[in-house]
C-alpha cells in the first residue's frame, strides 16, 4: 500500500520543531509499524536526507521504549498495543499517518520523535521500593499473599514506564503511573509498612515535576497499551487521605 | 596454558564456596566510600550489581544505553527462573539443580560455578519476593512452580509470561532506592567505547553521551561488565534490536579472554519469520511447551489447515523421539529437531520453515481458563504479530538466535583476565556450558549480583584501599579518547552507498547459514572468507548519516556492526576448533548414528579462550581443563 506520513521533525532540544510530509510507497501490510519507520528511514538516507529519530528496543512490548502519537493517539489505533506491536494492517492505503513525539511539559523533546522521560525515574526514586538490602531477606514462602493480591500486584506491575497515561492526559498527569506503582508495593505485607510515605512522597514528586493533577477523564486507561486499570488510582486515592490523615 | 587459573576453591563440592567466602578479604564502611566501581548494563545482572554494592557503601557509576534501567533487556525474559527451594516437594534439592545445569551444559561448564549458582538461587528468590516481585501463587498464599525444559521437577518461579520484566522492575527499584541515597550515580543513555587500563589493571572506561555526542571519560577502582550477550550478531534474533556485544568486545582487545565464543542457544519457540522485512524475531517462552505439543504433518508438504488433519496424521516428534522428556527436551535439541523436520520437507505453513505448537489437548484436559491464566498475555502477543488465536489454530514456532553461553573468560571470583574488570550475567561465559537450560539465566545474573560478585569485588578492593581517586587526565585516557573519536570520525567519513543496518542484516545471514544450528568445516571456512569480504566492504562503502556531535541512531549502529564483524570471525574460529558437537554447538561431523550430538570428551573437555592478539593477527587458543570430580561424564539423553 501507499501512505502518507507527516512527521514532527526536531533536531534538538532546543530548536523549534515542524511536521514534514513524506509519500511512502509499497508499505506490505504485514510490516510492523517500526519496521515501517525502518523502511522509510532506509529510503531517507539513501536520498541524503536525515533519518527520523525514535526510540524502539525490544520491538515485542515490553521495553516500553518505544512511544509516539499516531494520528493523535498514543501508540496508535489499536487497543492495548505498544507501537512496536501495531502492524500496518491496521491502517488503509492511501491513509495520511501524522506522528509525532509525547506532547508533556515533564517530558521535553531530545530529538524527533524521542522524549525524555528522566521524569518517571525521579518519581520512582521518590518513593517507587520497598527498602530491604540483599541478604536481609526471609524465607520467600514465609510471607503469604493472598493469590488476589499477587494477581493484582502483577496486573499493577505490568505496567512498563512508556509514559502513555501521561501523554493521553489533557492534564498532562502521572497518576496511572504513578498509582500503579503504589499499588503494586501495597499488596504485600511487607510493602505495607512504607505505604504511607510512599504515596506521599511520590505526589509529591510528580506535582513538582511538573505534571498535572488527575480529573478522571479515563483517557489514561484507555490508551495505556498494558490495560492498567484506572481503580489503581482509586487506590492510590484511598492510600493518599488515609497517609494525610495521619498527617 | 598457565595464563588461565580459574582459582576454583578446593575443599568438597558443596563447601567450596563457603570455604571460599571465609577466605575472601573485607573492606571496612569507612574505606568502601572511597572506591569507586564502575557498573556497565542495568538488567538484572547490571542492577542487582550495582543496587548491593551501593547498599555495601562502595561509591558506584552505573551506564546504560537506554534513557531508563528499566528497559534493559532483561525485561523480556518470559517463563521464569528456577530455584531449589524443593516447594513442590518433589526431590528437588541443591544438587539435583546443579546435576541438571551441568548436563543441560552438556558437561562444558565448572562443577564449582555451576554447584554455587545453584546453592545461591534460593537467597534470590528470597530477596526478589521481598522486594515486591508478584510471582505466581496458590491460593493459600504460597509461590508457586512450574516445571521447565531438560529437566523432571517443577522448581520456577514465575510471573505468568512476563517473569523478566517483573523482576525487573523489582531489581531497578532498588536501584532507584540506591541512586536516591546517592550511593549509585546513574548515567543513562551512554554507550561505553572503549575501556581504559592503568597499570595493567582495569581503571576507567570511555563513553558517547548519546543524546549530545559528547565523549566521556569515567574512572573507577574496578569496572564491571553486565552488558549480556550477543545473540543479535545473527542479525534477526530474539533479541532487543539494540542489544550488542561492544563491551565484552572492547575489553576483549583491550586483554580480557573470550571463552567459547560459539556457544550459541538457538530458542526452539519463537515466531516464524512472516515477511522479508522483519527485524526480529519475537520469542514464545519455552514455558508453553508445558502444555504444548509440538507436531508436523506425517505427510510432506500437507497444505491442509492444522485443525484438519486428524490426530494420526500427525507427527508429535518429540514425543516420538524423547519419549522421557517428550515437549520438555532441553532447547538445543528442540532447535534441532524442528530443523530437521523442516529440512526433511514436513515443515508447515508458507516458507516450510516453522512447525505447530498445540494446546488443543490441553484445553480439553485442563479448560480454556486455566490455559488462558497461565499463557494469556504470550497469546496475545501472538495474536497481535501474527492474527491467530492459540486458543483456536496451533501457534506457528521456528527456532531463533537466543542466548550467548560464550562470554568473556572469568574465574570463580568473575573476575576477567584483565585484574579489576569482572564480568556478570550472560556477558560471562561461567555457568551454562554448551547450552542454557530455561529459567536459568534470571537465576545466574541476578545470584551473580546479589550474592557472588559483592564478595568478591569486595576482596579485589581490599588492596586497593589506599589508591586515591583515580584520575582522568592521565596518558591512558587520553590514548583511548583519541582512539574512540578518530573510529566515530572514520565512520562517519566513509559516506558510501549502504546502510549498517544493511551490513548488519547481511552478516546475519552468513553467520545464521554457516554458524547457526548446524555447523561443518567446511561452512564455517566459508564463513570466514565471507565476513573478511563484507567487512572490508564495510569499511569502503558504509553510509553513516548524521553528525558526531548530537543523538546518531545511524552512528550507534555502524559502531555496534564494525564490533560484530570482528568477533563473528571469532565465532567461526572457535566453531572451527571445536571439531566435537556439545550442546548449542553442533558439529556435523559429530553425531551419533541417531543425530543427536556427539561429545569427545578426550579431546575437547575444555574451556577455550581466546587471546586477542593484534587487528589482522590469529587469536591465541588457551585451554581451561575441566575436572569432573562429583558427576560422572555420560552422553546426555533424554529419551
Amino acid at each position: 500500500m501507499n501512505i502518507k506520513l507527516k512527521i514532527w521533525r526536531q533536531p534538538n532540544a532546543k530548536s523549534k520543531g515542524r511536521f514534514e510530509t513524506y509519500p511512502l510507497n509499497d508499505v506490505s501490510s504485514e510490516m510492523s509499524f517500526l519496521e515501517m519507520l525502518d523502511y522509510l528511514n532506509n529510503s531517507l538516507i539513501k536520498d541524503g536526507k536525515e533519518p527520523v529519530a525514535f526510540e524502539h528496543d525490544c520491538r515485542e512490548g515490553i521495553c516500553g521504549s518505544c512511544g509516539m502519537y499516531i494520528s493523535g493517539r498514543p501508540h496508535g489505533p489499536q487497543h492495548r498495543t505498544t507501537t512496536c506491536e501495531l502492524r500496518m494492517r491496521e491502517f488503509k492505503d492511501g491513509q495520511t499517518i501524522t506522528i509525532e513525539p509525547w506532547r508533556a511539559a515533564a517530558f521535553p523533546v531530545i530529538k524527533d520523535l524521542i522524549v525524555d522521560r528522566n521524569a518517571f525515574d525521579k518519581i520512582m526514586q521518590s518513593g517507587g521500593f520497598i527498602s530491604i538490602n540483599a541478604g536481609a531477606a526471609q524465607d520467600a514462602n514465609s510471607i503469604l499473599v493472598p493469590k488476589k493480591n499477587a494477581d493484582e500486584a502483577f496486573d499493577s506491575a505490568s505496567c512498563v514506564g512508556c509514559g502513555a497515561c501521561v501523554a493521553a492526559c489533557k492534564n498532562s498527569s502521572a497518576m496511572l503511573f504513578i498509582s500503579a506503582k503504589v499499588t503494586h508495593l501495597a499488596q504485600f505485607p511487607q510493602g505495607r509498612i512504607e505505604a504511607e510515605i510512599r504515596v506521599k512522597n511520590m505526589v509529591a514528586k510528580m506535582d513538582e515535576l511538573g505534571f498535572g493533577g488527575c480529573t478522571n477523564t479515563r483517557a489514561c486507561e484507555a490508551e495505556c497499551p498494558k490495560g492498567i486499570s484506572i481503580s489503581n488510582i482509586a487506590k492510590l486515592n484511598r492510600e493518599f487521605f488515609v497517609a494525610k490523615l495521619k498527617d | 596454558m598457565s595464563k588461565l587459573n580459574s582459582k576454583i576453591p578446593d575443599g568438597p563440592l558443596a563447601d567450596k564456596w563457603t570455604n571460599h567466602k571465609a577466605s575472601l578479604k573485607l573492606v571496612n564502611p569507612a574505606n568502601k566510600g572511597k572506591l569507586d566501581i564502575i557498573v556497565i548494563g542495568t538488567g538484572l545482572g547490571g542492577s542487582s550489581s550495582a543496587s548491593t554494592l551501593g547498599e555495601l557503601g562502595y561509591n558506584v557509576k552505573v551506564f546504560s544505553y537506554q534513557d531508563s534501567p528499566r528497559r534493559a533487556h532483561s525485561v523480556a525474559a518470559q517463563g521464569g527462573i528456577n530455584a531449589a527451594k524443593n516447594y513442590k516437594n518433589d526431590n528437588d534439592s541443591i544438587y539435583r539443580l546443579f546435576y541438571d545445569m551441568l548436563k543441560g551444559g552438556d558437561f562444558r561448564a565448572r562443577e564449582a560455578n555451576v554447584y554455587r549458582a545453584a546453592e545461591v538461587s534460593n537467597l534470590v528468590i528470597d530477596h526478589y519476593t521481598a522486594l515486591g516481585v508478584p510471582f505466581a501463587r496458590d491460593y493459600g498464599g504460597t509461590i508457586d512452580n512450574r516445571s521447565f525444559g531438560g529437566v523432571q521437577v517443577s522448581r520456577t518461579f514465575y510471573a505468568k509470561g512476563q517473569t523478566g520484566q517483573q523482576c525487573l522492575v523489582g531489581a531497578y527499584s532498588a536501584l532507584t532506592r540506591q541512586i536516591a541515597k546517592g550511593t549509585v550515580t546513574m548515567y543513562p543513555r551512554r554507550e561505553m567505547l572503549d575501556l581504559v587500563i592503568i597499570d595493567g589493571k582495569a581503571r576507567g572506561i570511555i563513553t558517547r553521551n548519546l543524546v549530545t555526542g559528547e565523549i566521556e571519560r569515567h574512572s573507577a577502582h574496578a569496572v564491571v561488565l553486565a552488558t549480556g550477550g550477543y545473540g543479535t550478531i545473527y542479525y534477526m534474533s530474539t533479541l532487543a534490536l539494540n542489544s550488542n556485544a561492544s563491551a565484552t568486545w572492547k575489553a576483549h582487545k583491550k586483554g580480557a579472554f573470550f571463552a567459547n565464543p560459539s556457544f550459541v542457544q538457538i530458542h526452539p519457540t519463537s515466531i516464524p519469520v512472516l515477511n522479508s522485512y522483519q527485524s526480529k524475531l519475537t520469542l514464545m517462552s519455552e514455558s508453553l511447551r508445558n502444555d504444548g505439543r509440538v507436531w508436523v504433518p506425517k505427510k510432506q508438504g500437507d497444505t491442509r489447515k492444522p485443525n484438519d488433519i486428524p490426530e494420526d496424521e500427525r507427527d508429535y516428534y518429540l514425543e516420538r523421539r524423547y519419549p522421557a522428556f517428550g515437549n520438555l527436551v532441553p532447547r538445543d535439541v528442540a532447535s534441532r529437531a524442528a530443523k530437521e523436520r523442516c529440512d526433511a520437507g514436513f515443515g508447515v505453513g508458507s516458507t516450510g520453515l516453522s512447525v505447530y505448537l498445540d494446546f488443543r489437548d490441553a484445553i480439553k484436559k485442563k479448560g480454556k481458563k486455566v490455559i488462558e491464566e497461565n499463557y494469556g498475555n504470550l497469546f496475545d502477543m501472538y495474536e497481535k504479530i501474527s492474527g491467530e488465536s492459540p486458543l483456536e489454530t496451533p501457534m506457528r514456532i521456528y527456532p531463533a538466535g537466543h542466548y550467548t553461553m560464550g562470554g568473556l573468560w572469568v574465574d570463580y571470583n568473575l573476575m576477567t583476565t584483565i585484574p579489576g574488570l569482572f564480568a556478570v550475567g550472560e556477558s560471562n561465559f561461567s555457568d551454562h556450558g554448551a547450552n542454557r537450560l530455561g529459567a536459568s539465566s534470571l537465576m545466574q545474573c541476578s545470584g551473580d549480583g546479589y550474592f557472588i560478585l559483592p564478595y568478591t569485588i569486595t576482596d579485589y578492593l581490599a588492596s586497593d584501599i589506599k589508591t586515591p581517586r583515580i584520575k582522568t587526565d592521565t596518558p591512558e585516557f587520553d590514548a583511548a579518547e583519541k582512539e574512540v573519536s578518530e573510529r566515530v570520525k572514520k565512520l562517519l567519513s566513509i559516506n558510501g552507498n549502504e546502510t549498517p543496518t544493511s551490513y548488519h542484516r547481511r552478516l546475519g545471514k552468513i553467520m545464521w547459514d554457516y554458524c547457526g544450528m548446524v555447523r561443518n568445516e567446511e561452512g564455517l571456512k566459508k564463513a570466514l572468507v565471507l565476513i573478511k569480504e563484507l567487512e572490508d566492504e564495510f569499511w569502503k562503502n558504509v553510509k553513516v548519516a548524521g553528525k558526531a556531535e548530537e543523538l546518531n541512531q545511524e552512528l550507534e549502529k555502524a559502531g555496534r556492526v564494525m564490533d560484530f564483524f570482528e568477533l563473528a570471525k571469532l565465532l567461526c574460529t572457535d566453531a572451527l576448533n571445536r571439531k566435537e558437537s556439545c550442546g548449542a554447538h553442533f558439529r556435523e561431523e559429530s553425531q551419533t548414528e541417531t543425530g543427536e550430538a556427539k561429545r569427545d570428551d578426550d579431546n575437547f573437555s575444555y574451556v577455550a579462550a581466546w587471546e586477542y592478539k593484534g587487528q589482522g593477527q590469529e587469536p591465541e587458543l588457551h585451554k581451561e581443563e575441566l575436572k569432573f570430580e562429583y558427576v560422572k561424564l555420560q552422553e546426555r539423553n533424554y529419551k
